[in-house]
């Protein structure tokens, strides 16, 4: 029986944050080819870095992404203070999370409202679901707001906040600063709780993934701005060690680079990892949500990380209302670090998952060499993956449905090209 | 399934005006302003009709356009000719940001006349060819009109977009930082504390944010229409800030625009020398 050629491709995805393209192709029904192939031109972020100096690197960092800057900001200054041997007193530590937090809850409200909940409904986007369905729409964007509120009071702005520096901040919020936010936080929450339950209500395609999830832990809180890297496979290491256990590979089917977790093989960051390693530091509203959403305590259900996302803004809500309660205004908004030759690396929990930073610097802060590990980088695998599970699964779909399908599990990650390009292994042709 | 009917409307033209949005080499942080106008977001949706914008719909309208939005800064072959078609399918054109009005972050490899950056670079996979500088828009097409920031600010943005569907000049604030502080009330932090900052010399916009938080503004909305960078120097190096410093922040997200290039290019430093450090 000769197998029939069918091919699969969307050229410029939608609803993700830069500029990529799906390739797929069957022989019959053996998927032959599935490729996430990534166009955007690189920024060369690492090159550019060289020379700088490693107090600039917050601020340069953050212009790899508008969407999730502190992110980069705070892997960033983790980076540099682990180098510089400064552990800065716990209530900056409290100040980075709760930015972290606001930017969680814009990113998040962002993605799932805006860019994924459309793939659910049948819709091409929030501006047309909005027509027929206002009030959800409106909804999603209170929450957003919410998000970027916390972030202008705390960051200065939303986008490429100002205020973050190696070693705390410029200038720390009075407590009465911060206490004016918690209604429209309380808010956020109830409106995070309600996105919980409608998202929960979608129909999800099956799909589970097989291989190790990856994320930050800590003992006493759900990791965000700091923590050590876990997996499900037993992995527990200290960022410095990060270089010893993942490494890139090619792989046939892909012209990607993909992460690989040493003795593990593929695996993926983001909510479904940190949501089912870190379950137990849930705050207790959130846990109520998942069980009612009909969550286990582990997810590998990818098509389901919208519920989880959803869980982790009732989380990140939660957690922000909390830290403005105990806040108590530093005495100096930075501690003074004094930098010293070698090599730092700091991580955190981007909205899209682990975010890996390595600078080696020379005795004045100036910086020799810079390394950055995106998530999307590190989901590409998994996400090639997905697409061709789904592929193989639903292949009676026509190609419409069926393209569609992909991208939607495409989007199941919240990819961020704009971060991934960057880390394109480059090879350099000199002419 | 919840019981949310399928929209299988299909694409029309309708009488209001297009939008159009587009991406070039950056981060997407301008383009995202857009989505963060939370408030006027819906209305907006109303009044224009969005006719391309891929982070945030599947559909797309062709062309011509009324109003193109741009983003980003040309650093391939084939973006330098992407961006004549979006110039040929667009009655107005305005560009958004650093990266699409001085060439961004990522300008920076133009300088290098040595170095990783002055080369063509290939990365692998995908094989797409990038060019050794990273260009604005203006250096390509007409622009009707440049709104600078890193980002842009998103009222400024909401203010662009109203003026230039209804036909006017946008009231975009052309004087410097110092006139926000002054605005805003927030005590000079040069004057009071010797701390150096950029705001004479930079585009107000952002409604002086980084002074409003003790910290020295650092450039970020690019040039003001002539500025004094000659005395600003003069009076950053008085404030304690080391030649290469100097260097170092004007060569940051708008390091291609003429006004602060020119600070580095009168400079007896070599930018080779930070490199070989
Ligand atoms: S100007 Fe700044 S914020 Fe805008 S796209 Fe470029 S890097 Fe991002
Ligand atoms: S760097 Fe200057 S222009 Fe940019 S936000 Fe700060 S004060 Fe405004």
């Amino acid at each position: 029986m000769s197998a029939e050629r069918r091919v699969l491709r969307t050229d410029y995805l939608a609803r993700v944050e830069g500029e990529g393209a799906l390739f797929v192709e069957c022989d019959g029904d053996v998927v032959t080819k599935v490729e996430l192939r990534i166009f955007e031109p690189p920024r060369f972020f690492e090159a550019l870095l060289r020379g700088r100096s490693c107090f600039e690197a917050p601020d340069i960092t953050a212009r790899i992404c508008g969407i999730c800057p502190v992110a980069y900001q705070t892997s960033a200054v983790n980076a540099v203070e682990s180098l510089a041997g400064v552990d800065v007193p716990e209530s900056i530590h409290h100040l980075r999370r709760l930015l972290y937090c606001g930017e969680w809850i814009e990113s998040h409200a962002l993605h799932v409202y805006l860019l994924h909940a459309p793939d659910f409904l049948g819709y091409p986007d929030a501006i047309t679901l909005a027509r027929d369905y206002p009030d959800i729409v409106q909804r999603g964007l209170q929450l957003k707001a919410a998000g970027n509120h916390l972030m202008r009071v705390l960051g200065g702005r939303e986008i490429h906040p100002i205020n973050v520096r190696v070693g705390g901040f410029y200038r720390v919020p009075s407590a009465s600063e911060l206490r004016a936010l918690r209604p429209e936080l309380e808010q956020a929450r109830e409106i995070a709780v309600e996105t919980v339950r409608w998202v929960s209500g979608f129909s999800f395609p099956e799909r589970v993934f097989e291989g190790a999830l990856v994320a930050l832990h800590q003992p006493d809180s759900y990791a965000i701005e700091r923590g050590r890297i876990r997996s499900d496979t037993g992995l527990d290491i200290d960022a410095s060690r990060y270089d010893d256990y993942f490494e890139e590979e090619q792989v046939g089917h892909s012209t990607a680079l993909h992460s690989r977790l040493r003795g593990a093989g593929r695996y993926l960051c983001g909510p479904l990892a940190r949501y089912s390693l870190n379950y137990r530091q849930l705050s207790p509203l959130a846990k109520e949500c998942a069980r009612e959403a009909g969550l286990g305590e582990v997810c590998r259900d990818v098509f389901r990380s919208i519920v989880v996302r959803s869980v982790e803004l009732v989380y990140a809500c939660d957690e922000a209302l909390r830290l403005i309660d105990i806040y108590e205004r530093p005495e100096i908004p930075a501690v003074p670090v004094v930098v010293r030759p070698g090599t730092g690396h700091g991580v955190s929990e981007a909205p899209r998952g682990l975010l890996y930073h390595r600078y080696r610097l020379d005795g004045d802060g100036t910086i020799l060499d810079a390394e950055i590990v995106p998530p999307t980088a590190q989901n590409q695998a998994a996400i090639e993956g997905d697409v061709h599970d789904v592929v193989v699964r639903y292949r009676d779909l026509d190609d419409e449905q069926l393209r569609h399908l992909c991208e939607q599990a495409i989007r199941n990650y919240d990819p961020c090209i704009s971060c991934a390009t960057h880390f394109l292994r480059l090879e350099v042709n000199r002419r | 399934m919840t019981s949310l009917p399928q929209h299988s409307a299909p694409p029309q033209r309708s009488a209001r005006p297009t939008l159009a949005v587009w991406k070039f080499a950056s981060c997407d942080g301008c383009q995202l302003s857009l989505l963060d106008l939370e408030d006027a977001l819906l209305t907006l949706a109303e009044v224009v009709e969005i006719a391309e914008f891929h982070e945030a719909t599947s559909r797309n309208v062709a062309g011509p356009y009324d109003l193109s939005l741009v983003e980003g800064s040309v650093t391939t072959e084939h973006d330098a000719e992407r961006i004549q078609e979006i110039r040929r399918a667009s009655r107005t054109l305005v560009t958004i940001g650093a990266c699409a009005t001085a060439g961004g972050i990522q300008a920076l490899r133009n300088f290098a006349d040595a170095g990783e950056f002055a080369r063509t670079v290939y990365p692998t996979p995908g094989y797409i060819a990038s060019l050794a500088t990273s260009t604005p828009i203006s250096a390509h097409v007409q622009v009707d009109f440049e709104l600078s920031g890193c980002p842009v600010n998103k009222d400024e943005l909401l203010e662009v977009i109203q003026a230039f569907l209804v036909g006017r000049r946008p009231g975009i604030a052309t004087t410097s930082v110092c006139m926000e502080c002054k605005r805003r009330g927030t005590v000079c932090l040069t004057v009071a504390r010797g701390i150096p900052c950029l705001g004479p010399v930079t585009r107000g916009g952002c409604g002086a944010i980084c002074p409003a938080y003790d910290r020295g503004c650092y450039g970020c909305f690019g040039p003001m229409e002539s500025p004094n960078t000659a005395a600003l120097v003069r009076r950053l190096r008085r404030d304690g800030m080391a030649e290469r410093d100097v260097h170092r922040v004007f060569q940051t997200f708008n390091a291609a625009a003429p006004a602060f290039r020119s600070v580095v290019d009168r400079s007896t430093f070599r930018s080779e020398d930070a490199d070989v450090r």
